[in-house]
């Protein structure tokens, strides 16, 4: 994308145009000015974005501070405020709530990585080697994409059936026609392996994603560029690192970063693949936030869970946006 | 201006008026007084199946009082959160099912009618109904805010085919007889090496399943998952004994399939026991999964006691399962509501819907239809009236269930990927039993 | 890159792995869905045993897909319209209009990525509550709340995507139609719209899947009559019964229409991510 996206405002764009000479004289500088008319073009997404997301979560953010249970949630707006105490309650490193919540919180963070490392990682190849033109191109497009078509319920559930230790596809072929395992088939959807199986379908289920946005985004690469690098004596590797990545880092940026938000809050897919609560090493936040609100009527922890935890993804979001993302021209 | 613009504008504008029509329109829908909407549980093998009993009876229901009913079936996995956000924002149904494990968390919420008076008048007084039915409405001492509707019990079914094979003719009555028994019938069939006929089957990944097989076996050793005082006590030795019972079959005496340890529904095992894959499951409601297959080898009996001769609580076959119906606070037809409720717990409509659900009535009268004379009614509804203790009656119990049916889960993950000792058993419910005070 | 001979030997191998990776798990769906249910309750087999299309038949009846299945096309569609509308108009304002708290307005809309989905349901249906409590405008239950969930749902991505795409179009087309009299929405309609019409279709189709796939906020939002029909699909895999072949065969019933959707934009997509996401 052009810059960052946030700040690809006209003054960025303008170092783009290579032929000055031959610009129109503008106005004085009409679309600098600051007119009302932007207000009224953001004016119907802030409404929505008020109405749907905002308010719901200056809400929730609130629910963190009072105590919201079976005896306060008819008449919620007078709840007692309690301050500080959900947090002492969910976040002390001490009790056994507070523990499961930091081991969590690391164990997420590994799944992002790994989910999403593997993810673009898939996507990319695909992305490289279906942007070269031969017979059948348009149809492995398609195909590719079909895991990101179909309702995250269906994937998950279709691994689950594949995943099953007894009847499953997987140990059908891995055990009854290789031998694998002396015959002792292994489950994938308990204990340690778990954290593997769920890895697995979430990758399935978000690599074309990342091959649709990082296949697009070589479209515009010329390929005389590549000519050029390759009468050089430039490997395929080395064409790659010092063309191809370069060329697709603006839209690399903004694709991890909504990735990996996605993929830290994930809460479909160990639902679907575990029930409400999952094997110790595949619980993830997002189910652990749900257990400790929902399944306890206890709103005001989950409620601090949450609160904490968008703290945690915005300055790491805010971060990445400044190091990452290239700095275009602020004008807010 | 061009057509294209012409074109973006024209269909803006319609889609506008549209949204605004569709808002009006669904604005009016539900303002006739003489409407009640009714939330339903899914008691039948389908939501459709549901649908077709219910409105069958409603439909005699709006002949008889002239009031309509928007009847709506609810899965279970979104029962839980129609409720809870319906409570919150006091937009809900006028009458609606609930699990009656749920109904003193939702007591506390004050958002259902307490049983008193009109209402009380209209379901007939208490003393018609079952009375550990009766005692599942909510906590002890205070006013009900939830009638009965369907009765359940846990009884112990077996295939009557694998039982002839393994030359076994009467059902286990003790845990003892039940590992022995499950012994007799844990074999390789097909002579490839590998065991592929169980004893005992059971949903070891469903929380709700554990949860009442750790309840059930911790009654029979004498336990009990709370104190006098509402504290949990899921560690206590008489816990962890019962969870250990239950634990040892897959874990020690090796009757139960590994594979069991990721069933997440209780079909699932119902399932392995027709296709003859185990010989016992310990069930609320098979019956309907045996007739969709034209299964008939099948038998019932009693869920065995800890040892012969218990009684007293020790002899808690079962806890008190149903599903119980409340009327909204909030409902705008208490009169429609209340007639309601008179008519889904009439004699006739008990018998009518129990029948088609397979399930129990719970107003005693109901009992005398000739629908009710079969073994397996009179089974269960001995176990349900004389043999059942309701689950804790305290707020927490929800939470029980998850901590303890989780913790279970997790154990059956262990035994089949390794073993599990009784300390791994009593480390699983201290840890569980620390979450609920720390949550308290 | 350069087609040498290493470069198509790595490609067809790759391609090879990954076209199984994908196809694996929708043969087990497919070659499932068309088996008899007592071909599925044993260990799995590749080949099916025998051929039914019984299971498609049967799940029309178990569970009223035909109706789940006209809520889901109003309410999806509805949403992607809506949506594709409202990014559009704020991500023109972004990208080439100057006003205060620009960075501001992108960051809180990510920031809504960051907070767990779930979170959102109880204060979501309260807001909902009050709205109708104080306008009468029926937002449980009805189309239109769930259009406004989910068209809101997706845009703090389209909006993001949005700008960038709008941003790699030259400024000087609309500045020599606005030299020409056209206003400045003119300029949006006539010679932006046109050249980012294929960003603006890969907008809808994320819109889409996302409002099509929806379950969490469905459940809560809507009711007998508005029931979309992943949600249908749910209701039928948490059943006392599981029925696993006429399971797969809704999912392949489910999936159908995007899948349909998708064949028919895919050129446009793929033309239309190339001319944002590079400049």
């Amino acid at each position: 994308m052009s810059r960052s996206v946030i700040d690809s405002t006209p003054a960025a764009t303008d170092s783009s145009v290579s032929a000055p000479e031959t610009r129109i004289p503008l106005p004085p500088r009409r679309r600098r000015r600051r007119s009302p008319l932007a207000y009224w073009l953001i004016l119907p997404a802030v409404l929505l974005e008020l109405l749907v997301h905002l308010i719901p979560m200056v809400l929730g953010v609130w629910i963190a501070f009072i105590s919201l249970n079976q005896l306060t949630l008819t008449n919620w707006v007078n709840a007692p405020f309690v301050g500080l105490q959900n947090f002492m309650n969910g976040l002390d490193p001490n009790s056994s709530i507070g523990q499961a919540f930091f081991a969590t919180i690391g164990r997420t963070l590994l799944y992002t990585v790994l989910v999403v490392g593997f993810s673009w990682t898939l996507g990319m190849a695909a992305a490289v080697f279906l942007n070269s033109k031969f017979r059948g191109r348009a149809l492995l497009r398609t195909f590719f994409l079909v895991p990101y078509a179909l309702p995250a319920y269906v994937g998950t559930i279709a691994w689950a059936f594949m995943f099953n230790n007894r009847d499953g596809a997987i140990n059908q072929v891995l055990v009854d026609t290789m031998g694998l395992f002396d015959g002792d088939r292994p489950f994938w959807l308990l204990g340690d392996n778990a954290f593997g199986a769920m890895v697995i379908v979430n990758v399935w289920q978000l690599w074309p994603f990342a091959f649709l946005m990082l296949m697009a985004a070589l479209q515009n690469v010329p390929n005389d560029v590549y000519e050029a690098a390759a009468l050089d004596g430039a490997s395929l590797w080395q064409q790659f690192r010092t063309i191809t990545l370069p060329m697709v880092q603006p839209a690399n940026g903004v694709l991890l970063l909504v990735m990996s938000l996605w993929t830290f809050n994930q809460f479909n897919v160990p639902f679907v693949l575990f029930g409400a609560t999952s094997p110790e090493s595949a619980t993830l936040i997002s189910p652990l936030i749900y257990q400790n609100s929902f399944g306890s009527w206890n709103f005001g922890l989950g409620g601090a869970m949450s609160v904490l935890l968008l703290l945690v993804l915005l300055v790491a979001s805010a971060f990445y946006i400044r190091m990452v993302l290239p700095k275009g021209k602020n004008n807010d | 201006m061009n057509k294209q613009f012409k074109l973006f504008a024209s269909v803006t504008a319609v889609a506008a008026m549209t949204i605004g029509l569709s808002a009006c329109a669904s604005s009016d829908s539900g303002a006739g007084s003489e409407r009640i909407t009714y939330w339903a549980s899914n008691q039948g093998e389908s939501l459709t199946v549901d649908e077709e009993v219910l409105t069958e009876s409603l439909d005699r229901f709006t002949e008889e009082t002239g009031v309509e009913v928007d009847l709506e079936v609810i899965s279970w996995t979104d029962l839980y959160n129609r409720i809870l956000t319906a409570v919150t924002s006091g937009d809900g149904p006028d009458v609606l099912n609930i699990g009656n494990t749920w109904a003193v968390t939702l007591q506390q919420t004050g958002a259902f009618d307490p049983v008193e008076g009109d209402l009380l008048e209209a379901v007939g007084g208490a003393d018609r109904f079952l009375a550990p039915s009766w005692a599942t409405t909510g906590a002890e001492g205070e006013t009900p805010t939830s009638v009965p509707i369907y009765g359940q019990a846990y009884s112990m079914y077996y295939n009557t085919a694998l039982f002839a094979d393994a030359g076994i003719t009467t059902a286990p009555t003790t845990w003892d007889e039940l590992v022995t028994t499950a012994k007799a019938l844990t074999k390789d069939t097909d002579g490839d090496g590998t065991i592929d006929q169980w004893g005992v089957t059971h949903a070891g990944a469903s929380v709700t399943q554990n949860a009442h097989q750790g309840f059930i076996r911790g009654v029979q050793n004498g336990g009990s998952t709370f104190d006098s005082d509402g504290q949990g006590t899921f560690d206590s030795a008489e816990q962890v004994a019962g969870a250990t019972q239950f634990v040892n079959l897959m874990a020690v005496d090796k009757v139960m399939a590994p594979s069991d340890a990721e069933l997440t529904q209780e079909a699932m095992g119902v399932t392995n026991l027709i296709d003859g894959k185990a010989g016992i499951i310990f069930s609320q409601s098979p019956l309907k999964n045996f007739a969709s297959r034209d299964f008939t080898d099948w038998a019932v009996a009693p869920m065995p006691l800890n040892e012969a001769g218990d009684t007293g609580d020790k002899a808690t076959e079962s806890f008190v399962a149903g599903i119980n119906l409340s009327v909204f606070k909030n409902s705008d037809n208490k009169e429609g509501a209340y007639s309601l409720m008179n008519w889904l717990t009439s004699d006739a409509e008990q018998a009518q819907l129990n029948d088609a659900y397979s399930s129990l009535p719970v107003v005693d009268a109901a009992y005398d239809d000739e629908r009710f004379q079969t073994d397996v009614i009179k089974q269960k509804q001995d176990t349900l009236a004389n043999h059942a203790l309701p689950m804790p009656l305290v707020p927490e119990e929800g939470q029980m269930e998850t901590l303890v049916g989780t913790a279970l889960k997790n154990l059956f993950a262990q035994a089949a990927t390794g073993t599990v000792t009784e300390a791994d058993v009593q480390d699983a419910l201290t840890d569980a039993n620390n979450q609920m005070l720390a949550a308290q | 890159m350069i087609e040498t001979r290493n470069f198509r030997v790595l490609r067809n191998i790759v391609l090879t792995l990954l076209t199984l990776w994908v196809a694996i798990p929708l043969y087990v769906v497919v070659s499932t869905s068309v088996k008899p249910l007592a071909d599925v309750s044993g260990v799995f087999e590749w080949i099916p045993r025998s051929f039914t299309l019984a299971p498609y038949i049967d799940i029309w009846s178990t569970v009223p897909l035909a109706e789940y299945f006209k809520n889901s096309l109003i309410v999806a569609v509805s949403a992607t319209f809506f949506s594709v509308i409202v990014a559009v108009l704020a991500a023109y304002s972004i990208s080439r209009l100057a006003f205060k708290g620009k960075r501001a307005f992108s960051l809180i809309v990510l920031s809504t990525q960051m907070f767990p989905g779930i979170m959102f349901l109880l204060p979501l249906f309260l807001i909902y509550t009050q709205i109708r409590n104080v306008t009468g405008i029926q937002l449980q239950g009805s189309y239109l709340g769930l259009i406004i969930t989910f068209m809101t749902f997706t845009l703090p991505f389209a909006i993001w995507m949005l700008t960038g795409y709008f941003a790699s179009i030259p400024i000087e087309l609309e500045e020599a139609a606005m030299i020409d009299g056209t206003g400045r929405m003119g300029a949006l309609i006539r010679v932006v719209l046109p050249v980012a019409k294929p960003g603006i279709i890969a907008v809808a189709v994320y819109s889409f899947i996302a409002a099509w796939g929806e379950v969490l906020f469905a459940s809560v939002l809507s009711n007998e009559s508005t029931k979309t029909l992943s949600l249908g699909l749910k209701d039928y895999a948490s059943q006392t019964d599981v029925f696993w072949n006429q399971l797969m065969a809704a999912s392949v019933v489910v999936s159908l229409p995007v899948l349909i959707g998708f064949i028919l934009v895919q050129k446009h997509l793929v033309a239309g991510l190339a001319a944002g996401s590079v400049k």
